[in-house]
Formats: structure tokens, C-alpha cells, sequence
């Protein structure tokens, strides 16, 4: 356990030491929803109507942007292979990884998405409601994201190739999380959408540190 | 019990598995053109014209099979990987691979024949059905591994890369199905069902179970068929290959 919360006081650090590669990532996370009222129009009821499915697929991307950093460093500078000797199970080391990713790149997604969420006119329970929805799901997408970015590293066209390959596997966290406000919008009520949400954050936390050390494994060879 | 393991092991080596596909892929593309023109011949000559969908539906000989073929690929896909990583064999990953191109070819010919049928029938190309998103959804998965084991340069790499992509895709599937099916009951688009219908013919149900059986005598040839090419490229340098007659010319 020390082991882990190294990793993750390490990764936020390096990442506090690097801040701008953050921002990037949240300003791109910003633009994209800004440029669809622009491209589409400003009539509020039908940006009320977009405003799940774009807030979600804009986090989809700007968190995929983050995916290529993940492991690439550490993979360059030899510290992926120090990892894997150590004594410490190399899936902890990568969960340890995983969490710090979304604490720098996930995260401030769930923070920036209520204001994000007022240009497009949703209400506040709306905003309440996007928020938990991203809270449980951005976690499953730097999860996801993580194994994509451990079978890349190091791959040629890796960044192409990476959304290539992790952009399906996002679409049940997109449905169910743009799912949950769009319910809520409807009066149905969100709970089911964020109950699947949770689902596939706990199968994601189980099976896909384990995947991604695998393919770790593989580059590493 | 270990007699016969070791006999199923022995095919497990390119060296010993090149000759058996060899003698085994003609008589399965023979079977395959076989079966294709009865079915082809019952599809179009002796099945009945449908009192609502009139002659169009005559599609579904093709596209049932594709998707059917598509979708079981995938699954074929999935297990010789689970092999692969679990027996650490050269072939499974060479299987893999094989495949691949197949199932993709199939998910595409699904898709299309699928927008050909649903243009008459439902008075749009495309429609957000559940099964036409998740086919759709599958299509990009064979992409996602045919693009990244095409990337990795050492076949040994990329083939484990491979098998990850394709298990992590295998458990993803139901997933994928499901989440796209509910999200499709909730928007109420312009869904048709097609899931409450085979009350067809016994004639049409023969004609799309002989073209379904073509379609996987075809799958099997060309897999094996495509192996040995996969083979030959890997083991260039090995002594067998060079024995080989084919390579004494």
C-alpha cells in the first residue's frame, strides 16, 4: 500500500512539476464545448438537448488526449522496468498510476463541467446530476485509457492507433453517462444509468489494471 | 488422456501445421463454392417471393450469414488469443491474425448489405437500431486490432498485443450490445424490430442455413489459407521452409 501512494504523491508531482500539460487538456476539454453552440446555434432549448452527449464526448477525447503520458515517460527513462522488478505487484504500481491520471486529467473534468454546463443552459440539478455521472465515469475511461496507452507505448502512429483502439470501448461509459442526465432531462430519473455507471467502474477497477500491466508486460519484453 | 494431448500439441508448431492447412484448405474452399451455389441457387430460384417485402428481402441470404460469420469470428478471434497467451504458442497468434481480415471483410458486407435492405424496407440507409450500432461497433473493434498488430513491427509483440485487444473486445461485446440497446429503447428513434420475426418459410430458413454453412467452410479456407502465407513470412529463415518443395523451384 506504501508502494501505491508513492506512486500516486510521485505521479501528482511530477504532474504539479509539468502544469501545463494539464491545462492543455482542459483547455481543449473547454474550446470543443464551445464550439458546438457556435456550429449549431444558440437556440437554448436545443443546446439543452446536446448538452449531455457533447459535455460527455468532450471529456471522452480531452481524457484520451492525456492517455499518451501515462506510461511514456516512465517507459523511456527506464522506470516502467524498475517497476516491474520490484517486489511490489506491478498491477498496484499501475492502479497507482491509473488514480493519479484521473486526479490530474479526469478530475478537473468533473469540476469545469457545471460551468461548462451553463452556457448550455441546463438547470442545477442537471449540473448536479452531469457531475456525478462524470465522477463515476471518468475514472472508467482512464482505466480503459490505461490499457490502450500500455499496448501503444512505444508503437509507431501510437496516438492514432491509441484512440483508434480505446474510442469503442468508451461508448458504454458515453451512453450511460450522457444517459443518466439525458433521463433526468426526460423526468425518469437517473438512478438506473448511474447504478450501470458504478457497474462499469467496479468491473473496470477489477479487470483492467490487470490488462494493462499484461500488455506493460509486453512492451517491457 | 496425454497421448492425445500431445497429439493436438504437435499441430501447435508452424512446421507441422503448415502441410495439414495445406491439404485442408481446398477441400473447405470446395465445400465453400459448393454450398454456395445450392444456396445461392435456393435463394434465388426456389425460395418464395415475400408477400410483404416482395423480392428485396432476398438480401438476408447474404446479410444474415455475414453477421452471424462476423460476430463468431470475433469469438473465434478471442479464443485462439485466451491459447496464445495461456500456452505461449506461436500459431494461435498467427490464427489471430488470419482471422481478423475475415471478420472485418464479414462486419462490412453486414453492414452494407444491411443499408441496401434497410433502404426499401425502412425508407433509410442508416438507422440508430441496436443491432446495426453494435455491428457497427464491432467493425471498428477488428479495425482497432487489425491497426494495432499491423503497427508492432516483431510479429512475437504483436501478437500478444493482439490477443489483449481482442479479449478486453470479447468482454466488451455483451457490454457494448447491451448499453447500445437500452440507449436505443430510451431515445424511441426510429427503431423497427427485427428481433420477433422468423416465422419464414421453411425453404428461406434452408436457404440461409446453407449460406451460412458456405460462409464458414469460406471463413475456414481462407483462414487457413491466409495462415500459411502468415507462416511462410515468419519462419523465412527457418531450415523447413527452406525444404519445403514449393521453395526447391
Amino acid at each position: 500500500m506504501n508502494a501505491f501512494l508513492a506512486i500516486v504523491r510521485r505521479d501528482l508531482l511530477l504532474a504539479a512539476r509539468r502544469k501545463s500539460e494539464v491545462f492543455t487538456a482542459l483547455f481543449f476539454f473547454m474550446i470543443v464545448v464551445s464550439l458546438f453552440p457556435l456550429g449549431i446555434g444558440p437556440e437554448s432549448a436545443t443546446l439543452r438537448r446536446i448538452a449531455p452527449g457533447v459535455l460527455w464526448v468532450a471529456a471522452l477525447l480531452a481524457a484520451m488526449l492525456s492517455l499518451n503520458r501515462l506510461f511514456a515517460a516512465d517507459h523511456q527513462d527506464g522506470t516502467l522496468e524498475q517497476m516491474s522488478l520490484s517486489p511490489t505487484p506491478l498491477a498496484l504500481l499501475v492502479s497507482g498510476k491509473v488514480l493519479a491520471h484521473w486526479l490530474t486529467a479526469g478530475l478537473p473534468l468533473v469540476l469545469l463541467a457545471p460551468v461548462l454546463g451553463l452556457q448550455f443552459d441546463l438547470s442545477a440539478r442537471s449540473l448536479g446530476i452531469l457531475m456525478i455521472s462524470l465522477l463515476l465515469g471518468t475514472p472508467v475511461l482512464s482505466l480503459i485509457g490505461a490499457i490502450g496507452a500500455a499496448l501503444t507505448l512505444g508503437v509507431r502512429g501510437g496516438g492514432v492507433l491509441l484512440s483508434l483502439l480505446v474510442l469503442p470501448l468508451y461508448i458504454p461509459a458515453l451512453i450511460f453517462g450522457a444517459g443518466a442526465v439525458e433521463a433526468d432531462l426526460a423526468g425518469l430519473g437517473a438512478g438506473g444509468h448511474l447504478s450501470l455507471l458504478g457497474a462499469l467502474l467496479a468491473l473496470g477497477m477489477f479487470f483492467a489494471p490487470w490488462a494493462a500491466t499484461a500488455a506493460l508486460r509486453i512492451a517491457l519484453e | 488422456m496425454s497421448q492425445r494431448l500431445i497429439n493436438w500439441f504437435k499441430f501447435a508448431s508452424p512446421a507441422s501445421f503448415y502441410p495439414l492447412a495445406g491439404t485442408l484448405w481446398p477441400w473447405f474452399a470446395g465445400l465453400a463454392s459448393v454450398l454456395c451455389a445450392v444456396g445461392l441457387w435456393i435463394s434465388f430460384f426456389v425460395a418464395p417471393t415475400d408477400f410483404q417485402q416482395g423480392e428485396g428481402y432476398r438480401i438476408i441470404f447474404i446479410h444474415v450469414p455475414a453477421s452471424w460469420m462476423s460476430m463468431f469470428i470475433y469469438c473465434v478471434m478471442a479464443f485462439w488469443a485466451a491459447i496464445g497467451i495461456t500456452f505461449n504458442t506461436r500459431l494461435s497468434g498467427m490464427m489471430s491474425s488470419a482471422l481478423a481480415p475475415t471478420g472485418a471483410l464479414f462486419a462490412f458486407l453486414s453492414l452494407w448489405t444491411g443499408a441496401l435492405w434497410g433502404k426499401p424496407m425502412w425508407g433509410a440507409w442508416w438507422v440508430w437500431d441496436a443491432r446495426l450500432t453494435s455491428e457497427l461497433i464491432l467493425f471498428f473493434l477488428y479495425i482497432g486490432y487489425i491497426a494495432l498488430t499491423s503497427a508492432i513491427d516483431d510479429p512475437r509483440r504483436a501478437d500478444k498485443a493482439g490477443a489483449i485487444v481482442a479479449l478486453v473486445g470479447v468482454i466488451n461485446v455483451p457490454i457494448i450490445y447491451f448499453s447500445v440497446k437500452w440507449w436505443n429503447t430510451l431515445h424511441q428513434g426510429a427503431s423497427v424490430s427485427m428481433t420477433k420475426a422468423p416465422t419464414m418459410a421453411t425453404t428461406m430458413l434452408w436457404g440461409m442455413l446453407i449460406m451460412a454453412l458456405a460462409f464458414w467452410m469460406y471463413s475456414i479456407a481462407i483462414a487457413l489459407y491466409r495462415v500459411r502465407a502468415i507462416i511462410l513470412e515468419r519462419e523465412r529463415h527457418a531450415t523447413w521452409v527452406a525444404e519445403l518443395p514449393e521453395m526447391q523451384r
